[in-house]
């Protein structure tokens, strides 16, 4: 009988998963209306259940894949994989305001450079502060200041060593998840209720899976604006970080 | 047709990330460049173009409209399959580091957000 059952949920991993994630949101649902009277978002609960179900995941399998690596939640990883992701981020903007988006549309541009080089700075002085003395180690995790993207992409790019290359994805991961998990917490503080702040705040933070997630919990009209900003970051990181941004490192070390 | 809706939001997004993948390359770096938000102008101009000769229908729209009430849920699994223990466990450096970023990005929103260029007032 369980085993049949097994059978059945691992052969059709992907519905799986939908069923699985349906009841998580489910129980997130009810905990947002019975716990917290609502001041805390369902989708906000929902996240932080899954994030912990992914540090569950972890620690008993060892895996890197979250809940994913349980054979039978397979399907939680291609449903949360890149490629539905993106896919359901595109479809956020059908009905998304043009005006919005000319209107902050230099702003938004300009957030996406200074975001990249803040998070850069910041990461670089955080690896000074703990000893790091060699300008490609110091640029490395800077660039892993900006998305666990940037920091492998410019590691290979400079040749730091592997130890490094992890703690730039490390430094990485960190911010994504608590950008997920902290966003709706101090949205009402920093404005992030209108398509000219969420186009900003895209473009500052740049992790697209923390943007997603956070504008998912705080306001879900606010995602394809700071969506679309994100998505273009790791890609200046990715061209800033080990040339312009390297450079002005290695001249100062 | 709900397939006309899904196929279009497939092709958006298809011609953005490959135009992003283009980008990637003329720039010389390893990554898409913008892809997903390429697709997402497609579509916002797509599903702006209503008065004209190109007209969604509403079936189409629910095609579209489906995938994008999918998100949060996408979101959730998305979450639940985040290393969250190589985050937590690679030392306080890497902590810290991501910390920081945040806070200071953060501090920046509203900052930045009080420069509206374009609509006439420069403060």
């Amino acid at each position: 009988m369980i085993e049949s059952l097994e059978t059945v949920l691992g052969r059709n991993s992907l519905i799986t998963a939908f069923a699985f994630v349906g009841i998580l949101v489910w129980v997130s649902y009810a905990i947002s209306v019975r716990l917290t009277r609502g001041h805390i978002h369902g989708s906000a609960i929902a996240i932080a259940l899954g994030l912990v179900l992914a540090w569950i995941g972890g620690s008993v399998t060892g895996g890197s894949q979250g809940i994913a690596d349980f054979g039978l939640l397979a399907g939680v990883g291609v449903m949360g994989g890149a490629m539905f992701r993106d896919f359901a981020i595109v479809a956020t903007a059908f009905g998304a305001e043009l005006d919005a988006l000319k209107k902050a549309g230099v702003v938004g541009a300009a957030s996406v450079i200074i975001g990249v080089v803040l998070s850069f700075a910041v990461g670089s002085i955080v690896a000074v502060a703990f000893g790091y003395t060699d300008p490609v180690a110091i640029s490395t995790i800077g660039a892993g200041a900006a998305t666990y993207i940037v920091g492998p992409v410019t590691g290979t790019a400079l040749g730091a060593d592997s130890d490094v290359i992890a703690l730039s994805v490390a430094a990485g991961l960190t911010k994504s998840v608590l950008v997920m998990v902290g966003t709706p917490f101090v949205a009402p503080r920093i404005g992030l209720n209108n398509p000219h702040a969420a186009l900003i705040y895209g473009g500052l933070m740049g992790t697209t899976s923390g943007v997603a997630g956070g504008l998912a919990a705080t306001d879900p009209k606010l995602v394809p604006y700071g969506a679309m900003t994100a998505t273009f970051y790791t890609g200046v990181g990715c061209l800033l970080a080990p040339s312009v941004l390297f450079l002005a490192v290695r001249a100062i070390f | 047709m709900v397939i006309y809706g899904v196929a279009l939001l497939s092709a958006c997004m298809l011609v953005g990330v490959y135009i992003g993948d283009i980008i990637g390359d003329l720039i010389g770096v390893q990554a898409n460049v913008g892809g997903v938000g390429i697709a997402m102008l497609l579509l916002i101009v797509l599903s702006n173009l209503t008065h004209q000769r190109f007209r969604i229908g509403s079936a189409t729209e629910n095609g579209i409209h489906f995938w994008s009430a999918m998100y949060i849920p996408i979101v959730v699994a998305m979450a639940a399959k985040q290393n969250v223990i190589a985050a937590v466990s690679s030392g306080w450096m890497a902590i810290i580091a991501g910390v920081a970023a945040v806070v200071v990005s953060f501090l920046l929103i509203p900052l930045l957000d009080r420069v509206h260029i374009g609509e006439g007032d420069d403060d």
